[in-house]
């Protein structure tokens, strides 16, 4: 099998490491980094589970290869809260609104909404919009709903401070 | 929003925490990427695992050819079902029976289904295991594959050695003079047809093993499932060894919903090499094996009569119900508990049934939220068709049969104690919530602009919180301590896929023991860590897991008071315990934490009083009553757009009574999760096979789940009434898959009515199956390429009575059967409900045609007489206690050394009993 070396920086943390070309950045992550906070779901693109950052927008790891992520800023869900473990507002406001049960989902729900947090023109409905990417099987989708209204009153007026 | 975070408020008494929306324990970890689900546990020499499945449904191996695939680097071993079999498994059902057909974890000499696994490669990585199985040869001498129900019906059976595909069978095939004309001579006789689709439980985590061998006879098990306790039960009588040898860690499991109750044979062929081999051992599903290869569930058509009077009562009802078993179901079934709930929250004077279980080529059937839903579906969508039928409101109709408060305790029509149940009284509370009359109007004024409103409303009841029916459902263990901080810690048996147990067995902790929610942590999720329970299973946790929680921290909370009494000379009853704190009435100076008093109580045994066991712990074995029963009702609103077949769900309120709620959000939690897979079942999820056995929703591209588009903000009225468990809940963990496909369909119906009746209601509805009933035209296709409902060879008892059991013939085996006395042991099996139950039967004649004997099983044993024997045929009754007062009728008939017939068993009908003398 073809290795390749790719370098990038993993939540802050620069990496360097020799990776065959078919495996998945989600795989890499997973398996030679470790942060099994990223969750395969469904390994076709379908139900965001392994949704990462990559460079600041919301990617799904299975989607694409670890090579393909040479020179990239990678964000999982280990990296998403503060040093201090604060939690990001959007595990905040899923904490606090029910949003999980299993948690299997979870991290790339987290990290779709974290992305969209930074886009300070992010309103409810386009949360919304962008969750039906996500697919949960324990929640229902309630308390998704009720974290994305508290997170879209806090972005809205986080950014109207601004 | 404002009631989630709550601080006590000090002085003001002791905190109650159930009831309170508290933020989840679970969520910090889960929502940081800290969960530890099976795929993240990695051990030191692990290898990975990969299986070469059957690319056909049906058919005898004739070649497999495996060097190449073992020559590639990477490779460690390659198993078949021969290597395989060196370390012997009993796979069992769920009820911890043996399977009624052979299975093996990997498939032998034939191929029952497309998926199922023949060849096992254990590799360096899950990659080079999947290389290696694409380098696999296996050929195959191809069989006609049976897939549908009614191919089960017509074909030879598929597994050896039995007569039909019959994998199990309860019910009345007697004629039913009574019923019959109860049906055929009253007002109205209405029927509702239904052929529910198949599904894949499709919990987001796939199926996971990790097996490691420690020893020679010692087992450790990191496996997604919804019980360690269970399965290491399970895996200890599987295999043989001593349960307390088998050690299985599920710390966090991603979603089970019925699927992942015992391992199956991916699983099993993981352990038995693991066991083999000797180096841990990884399994990991993908999706497309999570579609394809693991149990599936619900696939069932069923026709219900039900008779009503000019006044809109129920008269009487028949249903013949079957339901596609798969090639190897986790236990084979005829869902008798469809029947047994069908009419148990309704005034209905009779009802009889036939309920079959078929095998087929297809993925075995395991169990899926609600395993019976059926009742509900089929039931309230023939009420409302009544209703339409006889122009009477559907509250109405309903209002005039349902069994309210003021009409217990009753007996169901199939001997159910109904004395605590509410649907009524939810339906009230509901209906209270909802303008009818402005929804009519508006309904009205849409349908002059061709848009299409409907209500829907559905009323159910649910058994919630088995134990002590079944082997496998035994009570919960609540193990408490308060540690020498003063902090609590405790071990229970209950276990969570997403349930929340650590968060709501905290509250009810936290809440009789007086101490802060923040200082109680809840363990589970190892067998070798205390506990010893079914877990989750049939919306059990909250309710007996609830209540050993309660019991065990007043237990506690008694001994602290003991203690704080005597080392302040006061009495017991003037101790009190509050957020964390020990106070004597009347003596705020002698208040001390109740970190002091532990301390006391486990390290200066000279302060205890007389016969005070040292240490501050407690623990309780709950075992409630068989069942607690939950009740609710539902509404919605739907739009249906009848040009391209859409549904709109506009508004869905929850009226429901789970008794003490522990806490709002996790019940709110369970029921939405419910409701979706209601919706996806109605609208979206479908696991199609083609003719020759393929399944066809290989990807979530095939396989619709329901997204946040597709599920709308469900509103709640919580018309909750206290059980009489201890703490007073209710399950409520299956619920809304129950009620909330009739609601659905219901609203749907109701939208639809000026186009005409569902007149057989095939799931999902898919716009194109709405388009069949707008345009009242097969736009669908479905009527063109699927005849009518398969009917059974007895169908309908109403029309088409069986046959009475076969007499003997005058024949020449008859005489032989006479001539040779019945008298000694034989051996038989009775097709129980739960499973084939063996048994040794020791007949006496006494030459004058009586018969008298003794019954022995693993239960015990029993004697009978007063029996008769008359041309080979035995017919006598067998008392019984367990598991409930019945008499059992056996009717056999003895050809030389062999004996078949039947037993009835009371309201469950006739079952069957085969055998041969010992």
């Amino acid at each position: 099998m073809s290795e390749y070396r790719v370098e990038m920086k993993v939540n802050g943390r620069r990496v360097a490491e020799a990776v065959e070309a078919r495996t998945s950045l989600g795989d890499f992550l997973r398996l030679k980094l470790g942060y099994t906070g990223v969750h395969m779901g469904c390994e076709h693109g379908v139900c965001g589970a392994c949704t990462i950052m990559v460079d600041g927008r919301a990617v799904r790891s299975c989607l694409m290869l670890a090579v393909q992520a040479e020179g990239s800023e990678v964000l999982t869900v280990e990296g998403l809260a503060d040093a201090q473990d604060a939690l990001h507002p959007a595990q905040d406001a899923m904490r606090k609104a029910h949003g999980l049960q299993c948690g299997f989902c979870t991290p790339g729900v987290v990290m779709t909404l974290a992305s969209l947090c930074a886009d300070r023109r992010c309103d409810e409905q386009s949360m919304v919009a962008a969750m039906s990417g996500h697919i949960c099987r324990c929640t229902g989708y309630q308390g998704i709903r009720r974290a994305i209204t508290m997170l879209a009153a806090e972005v809205g007026s986080a950014g109207s401070d601004t | 929003m404002s009631e989630q975070t709550l601080i006590p408020s000090a002085g003001s008494g002791a905190a109650r925490w159930i009831g309170k929306r508290v933020e989840r324990k679970e969520d910090a970890r889960l929502l940081t990427g800290r969960g530890q689900y099976t795929d993240d546990v990695v051990l030191p020499g692990m290898l990975h695992v990969a299986f070469a499945r059957s690319t056909i449904a049906h058919g005898r191996i004739t070649r497999v050819e495996t060097s190449v695939a073992a020559e590639l680097p990477g490779v460690h071993a390659i198993y078949t079902a021969r290597e395989l079999a060196a370390q012997p498994i009993t796979m069992m059902s769920f009820f911890f029976t043996p399977s009624e057909v052979p299975i093996t974890p990997l498939a032998g000499e034939l191929v029952q289904y497309v998926g199922d696994p023949v060849v096992m490669v254990i590799a360096e990585t899950r990659a080079i295991a999947e290389d290696a199985v694409s380098l696999i040869e296996i050929d195959y001498e191809e069989l006609s594959p049976v897939v549908t129900i009614a191919d089960a019906m017509a074909a030879a059976p598929i597994h050896p050695g039995t007569e039909t595909n019959v994998a199990s069978e309860i019910g009345d095939e007697e004629p039913e003079e009574d019923l019959a004309q109860a049906l055929q001579g009253a007002h109205c006789l209405l029927t509702q047809e239904v052929v529910h689709q198949r599904i894949s439980q499709a919990p987001m985590e796939n199926r996971a093993i990790l097996a490691t061998r420690e020893g020679p006879e010692e087992l450790t098990l990191y496996i997604t499932c919804q019980s360690p306790h269970n399965i290491a039960r399970w895996v200890s009588l599987a295999l043989g060894l001593p349960q307390t040898a088998i050690r299985v860690i599920a710390k966090d499991v991603g979603g089970s919903f019925g699927l992942k109750n015992t391992p199956w044979k991916e699983e099993c062929a993981v352990i038995c090499a693991a066991m083999l081999f000797g180096r841990p051992l990884k399994w990991t599903e993908d999706r497309y094996e999570a579609l394809t290869a693991s149990n599936q569930c619900r696939e069932a058509q069923m026709r219900l009569s039900a008779a009503l009077d000019a006044n809109g009562r129920l008269v009487a009802s028949h249903a013949v119900y079957d339901c596609n078993n798969g090639a190897y179901p986790q236990g084979a079934d005829n869902n008798i508990a469809v029947h047994m709930f069908l009419w148990a929250a309704y005034k209905m004077p009779a009802y009889a049934f036939l309920s079959r279980g078929w095998y087929t080529n297809t993925n075995g059937l395991a169990a899926y939220r609600g395993p019976w839903a059926m009742e509900s579906l089929i039931r309230e969508t023939l009420l409302d068709k009544a209703a339409r039928r006889l122009g009477i409101d559907p509250v109405e109709i309903r209002r005039r049969n349902l069994v309210y408060l003021k009409d217990q305790p009753a007996v169901s029509c199939m001997g159910i104690p109904v004395d605590d149940i509410t649907p009524g009284e939810c339906l009230e509370k509901l209906v209270a919530h909802f303008d009818f009359a402005a929804f009519r109007k508006e309904q009205a004024q849409a349908r002059e602009q061709s848009r299409y409103l409907g209500v829907g409303i559905a009323a159910y009841i649910e058994p919630t919180g088995s134990a002590g029916s079944m082997v496998t459902m035994t009570g919960e263990l609540a193990q408490v301590r308060i540690e020498p901080t003063g902090r609590v810690t405790a071990m229970m048996s209950t276990h969570s896929q997403g349930h929340g147990t650590a968060t709501t067995m905290a509250q009810c902790i936290a809440d009789r023991l007086g101490v802060a929610y923040d200082d109680v942590t809840v363990f589970e999720g190892d067998s070798s860590r205390g506990g010893f329970g079914p877990g989750a299973a049939g919306s059990r946790q909250g309710v007996i897991g609830g209540g050993a929680a309660i019991r065990a921290s007043e237990m506690l909370a008694d001994k602290v008071r003991v203690l704080a009494a005597h080392l302040f000379n006061a009495s017991p009853e003037s101790v009190s315990i509050e957020d964390g704190i020990v106070h004597i009435a009347g003596a705020p100076e002698m208040s001390r934490p109740l970190g002091e008093i532990a301390n006391i109580a486990y390290a200066e045994p000279d302060r205890l009083p007389p016969g005070f066991e040292a240490g501050l712990e407690a623990q309780f074995r709950y075992q409630p009553p068989p069942m607690t029963l939950t009740s609710a009702a539902h509404l919605c609103v739907v739009e249906v757009d009848t040009d391209t077949g859409f549904v709109k769900i506009l508004r869905w309120i929850s009226s429901e009574d789970c008794g003490t709620v522990i806490n709002p959000g996790v019940v709110e939690g369970q029921i939405s999760g419910g409701l979706a897979q209601a919706i996806g079942m109605v609208l979206l999820e479908e696991m199609p096979y083609d003719a020759r056995g393929n399944p066809t929703a290989a990807t979530f591209k095939d396989y619709l789940l329901p997204a946040i588009s597709d599920v709308p903000v469900f509103e709640f009225i919580h018309a909750n009434t206290p059980s009489k468990t201890i703490g007073g809940m209710r399950g409520v963990g299956e619920g809304g898959a129950i009620i909330g496909p009739p609601t659905l369909v219901n609203a749907i119906a109701d939208a639809l009515s000026p186009f005409g009746e569902i007149e057989k209601l095939v799931l999902p509805l898919t716009p194109a199956r709405i388009l069949d009933i707008v345009e009242q035209r097969d736009v669908s296709g479905f009527g063109a390429s699927h005849s009518e409902m398969a009917t059974a060879p007895v169908a309908d008892a109403v029309q088409e009575p069986e046959a009475p059991p076969p007499m003997p013939e005058n024949s020449q085996e008859q005489s032989a059967a006479e001539a040779r006395s019945i008298d000694g042991d034989w051996n038989m099996v009775l097709k129980t409900p739960m499973g084939p139950q063996p048994m040794v039967v020791t007949f006496a004649t006494d030459g004058a045609g009586g018969v008298s004997g003794m019954f022995s099983s693993a239960e015990g044993s029993q004697a009978f007489d007063g029996g008769r024997l008359d041309a080979g045929r035995v017919r006598f009754d067998l008392k019984v206690e367990k598991p409930m007062k019945i008499t059992l009728k056996y009717d056999l008939l003895i050809e030389g050394d062999i004996v078949s017939g039947k037993c009835k068993m009371g309201m469950f009908g006739s079952a069957k009993v085969t055998g041969q003398r010992a």
